[in-house]
């Protein structure tokens, strides 16, 4: 079967910019949170996950990683962890959300939000790099191949990052087996795929298993 | 390891070479990010060609570098003792130390970068400046041709301030600078960057060693490889705490059977290493269990190879940098037990990919939870490997200088 339009291979490749901004207790984290850009709440919340894609125990983001490790708030850690960044299509509102856990837990707990943590928080943001390669796929077995041969950071961007991209509770992969070939069965196994509870490699096969299942006919359309 | 057999296993090392610890995927990255800058020019400038982290990085940067097609070009500053001995002063003070040099050694230095701006070339369409010792080059960019930029390797988190005051103003006219940590960032009115420090995975220090040879490093230096080994790695330096090290151990001995290596060097040339050295010894007593080993620089296998061997790896620094032993333990897939300080915690994900620790009764605790409990410890050191692959190896700072050159480009 051959789509409608081709699948692009994007190579992409992240900076970190060092902002200017330093939480020391969580009074300050929620007031950083608030004023920081939205590349910024990127960085620490869908970059993190892509970045520490290899633990697939509890690590959901950097704003709930500190506040466990440094401020030993393992509740609060709990709630802001739970936040999916799969239910979320703008950064607008996965900070909204972030904002009103943790300015929740301050106005609790006034004393215990004005504590030192052990360590400091600094507010980090992304700089995003796409590159364009000369690779597409037509057809699934071709998808299948670059798929195979994908670094991190694009399998991160075509899979993870792409929701903000799209602004659909989606991914790049998932979008052309629907549109460009039609293929609704497979873009939904692909899209419920956990990548909480999986790596990127082990995504990557689940995706290549789906696609395998799917040319052997085990999918309808 | 002699910077002669740097040099020579750093030329051997080809981009391929990688792809069996990276995946041929992030290979194909850094070509097609590379194929991007095609015809552009890259100039490294510092102030030495051999010995210290930052020519060691270059020596590997620079040929992968050549190897993607991009134009590079690798220059070193010159100058009298008398120029070196005040860049010695300020990288001491840069770490936060005095600085009791008269004023006329801000005049000397400038007169040493004006000496070598005449010399140097500058006409690359990227150059990177490393370090403070060359930082006043920036006086040789003309019109605001070509990108510039300033990486910093050392600790700026508490600078000086008289030598900050005078370097600050340089540092701001540069497009953007590097830093190691977000905590040595300054209010420089520029962009600031992340570049973490990285291994080499295929140098003598990092590359897979074969068993027998492991064996025979344990044998050589009378440890029992049937018994679990505790390892520190780091100079006898008292910002190391070996002693501490030393007390957890002893701790630990209490409940668990052990051994303890404390290896390292600085204490032939430097007298408080070996004032740290004697009281290391002092404190170990006769304990045939702790095993002090003061190595020469020329001994990356063998420290390849007590990290190889060990149960467990310590660091429990009380000040850090970045910590790369830290890297090179979890690299090789090792339990590790660290100080919550520096750069640590950035490579040590508490119960992700070691565990973190405050003082010698809780790093004694983490080291007998982690013997006794094999399988964990061998989890956090799955994940540590990976969080090194992914983070801080060399082949992923030569992508984040590939990027920033791209972000540049495409800025403009």
């Amino acid at each position: 079967m051959r789509a409608a339009e081709p699948f692009q291979f994007v190579t992409a490749s992240y900076l970190v910019r060092i902002g200017n901004q330093k939480a020391a207790s969580l009074l300050e984290l929620s007031k950083g949170i608030e004023d920081c850009s939205d590349a910024s709440i990127f960085y620490h919340t869908f970059q993190s996950l892509g970045r520490h894609h290899f633990l697939t125990e509890g690590f959901s983001n950097d704003f709930a990683q500190w506040v466990l490790a440094s401020c030993n708030r393992p509740a609060l850690a709990e709630r802001l962890a739970s936040l999916d960044i799969r239910d979320y299509v703008s950064l607008a509102d996965l900070r909204g959300d972030l904002r009103r856990i943790l300015g929740d837990s301050c106005a609790e707990n006034p004393r215990e939000a004005q504590q030192a943590a052990f360590e400091m928080f600094y507010f980090c943001e992304t700089v995003e790099e796409e590159v364009p390669t000369d690779r597409r796929a037509w057809t699934l077995e071709e998808l299948r191949d670059g798929l195979k041969e994908m670094g991190h950071a694009s399998l991160q961007f075509h899979f993870l990052t792409s929701r903000l991209r799209l602004h659909l509770r989606t991914n790049d992969f998932s979008r052309w087996f629907a549109k460009d070939l039609a293929l609704k069965e497979l873009a939904r196994q692909v899209d419920q795929i956990d990548i909480y509870t999986n790596t990127l490699d082990s995504a990557r096969t689940r995706i290549i298993q789906f696609i395998d299942r799917c040319i052997a006919g085990e999918f309808r359309a | 390891m002699s910077q002669t057999q740097t040099q020579a296993e750093a030329r051997v090392n080809k981009l391929d070479d990688y792809a069996a610890v990276l995946g041929s995927g992030e290979i194909a990255d850094l070509r097609a990010l590379a194929a991007r800058l095609a015809g552009r020019t890259v100039q490294m400038v510092n102030s030495t060609s051999v010995g210290g982290g930052v020519a060691e990085m270059l020596i590997r940067i620079v040929p992968l570098m050549c190897e993607l097609n991009v134009c590079i070009r690798w220059d070193v500053i010159t100058g009298g003792d008398d120029f070196f001995a005040i860049t010695k002063a300020f990288h001491n003070a840069l770490h936060g130390g005095r600085f009791d040099l008269p004023d006329e050694s801000f005049k000397t230095f400038l007169a040493y970068t004006e000496q070598n701006r005449a010399r140097m070339q500058f006409d690359a369409d990227f150059t990177v400046i490393h370090d403070p010792q060359p930082a006043a080059l920036i006086d040789a960019r003309r019109n605001h041709a070509g990108h510039w930029i300033w990486r910093c390797h050392i600790d700026l988190s508490n600078p000086n301030e008289r030598v900050w005051r005078f370097l600050a103003p340089y540092v701001s006219r540069y497009d953007a600078a590097i830093f190691s940590s977000p905590a040595f960032a300054q209010p420089l009115g520029i962009p600031q960057y992340l570049f973490y420090p990285s291994i080499d995975p295929l140098s003598e220090k990092n590359r897979e060693l074969a068993p027998e040879f492991v064996s025979a490093t344990l044998q050589r230096f009378g440890i029992d490889a049937a018994r679990p080994i505790l390892t520190q790695i780091s100079r006898f330096d008292r910002l190391k705490d070996p002693v501490g090290v030393l007390r957890a151990y002893q701790s630990v001995k209490r409940y668990l059977d052990c051994q303890l290596v404390l290896a390292g060097g600085g204490a032939a040339d430097d007298p408080e290493g070996e004032a740290v050295l004697a009281e290391v010894r002092e404190a170990a007593g006769t304990d045939p269990d702790v095993h002090i080993l003061d190595l020469p620089p020329w001994s990356a296998l063998e420290i390849n190879a007590l990290q190889r061997a060990s149960t467990i790896v310590i660091q429990k620094s009380l000040r850090e940098g970045f910590g790369l032993t830290v890297t090179e333990a979890l690299w090789k897939r090792k339990p590790v037990v660290a100080s919550a300080v520096g750069g640590i915690p950035t490579q040590v994900i508490h119960k992700h990919t070691g565990l973190l620790a405050h003082s010698v009764e809780g790093t004694a605790y983490q080291i007998r939870f982690l013997l006794s409990n094999p399988a964990i410890a061998q989890r956090l050191g799955e994940r540590g490997h990976e969080h090194v692959r992914e983070h801080f190896l060399i082949t992923s700072n030569v992508r984040r200088y590939l990027t920033l050159f791209l972000h540049f480009q495409n800025a403009a």
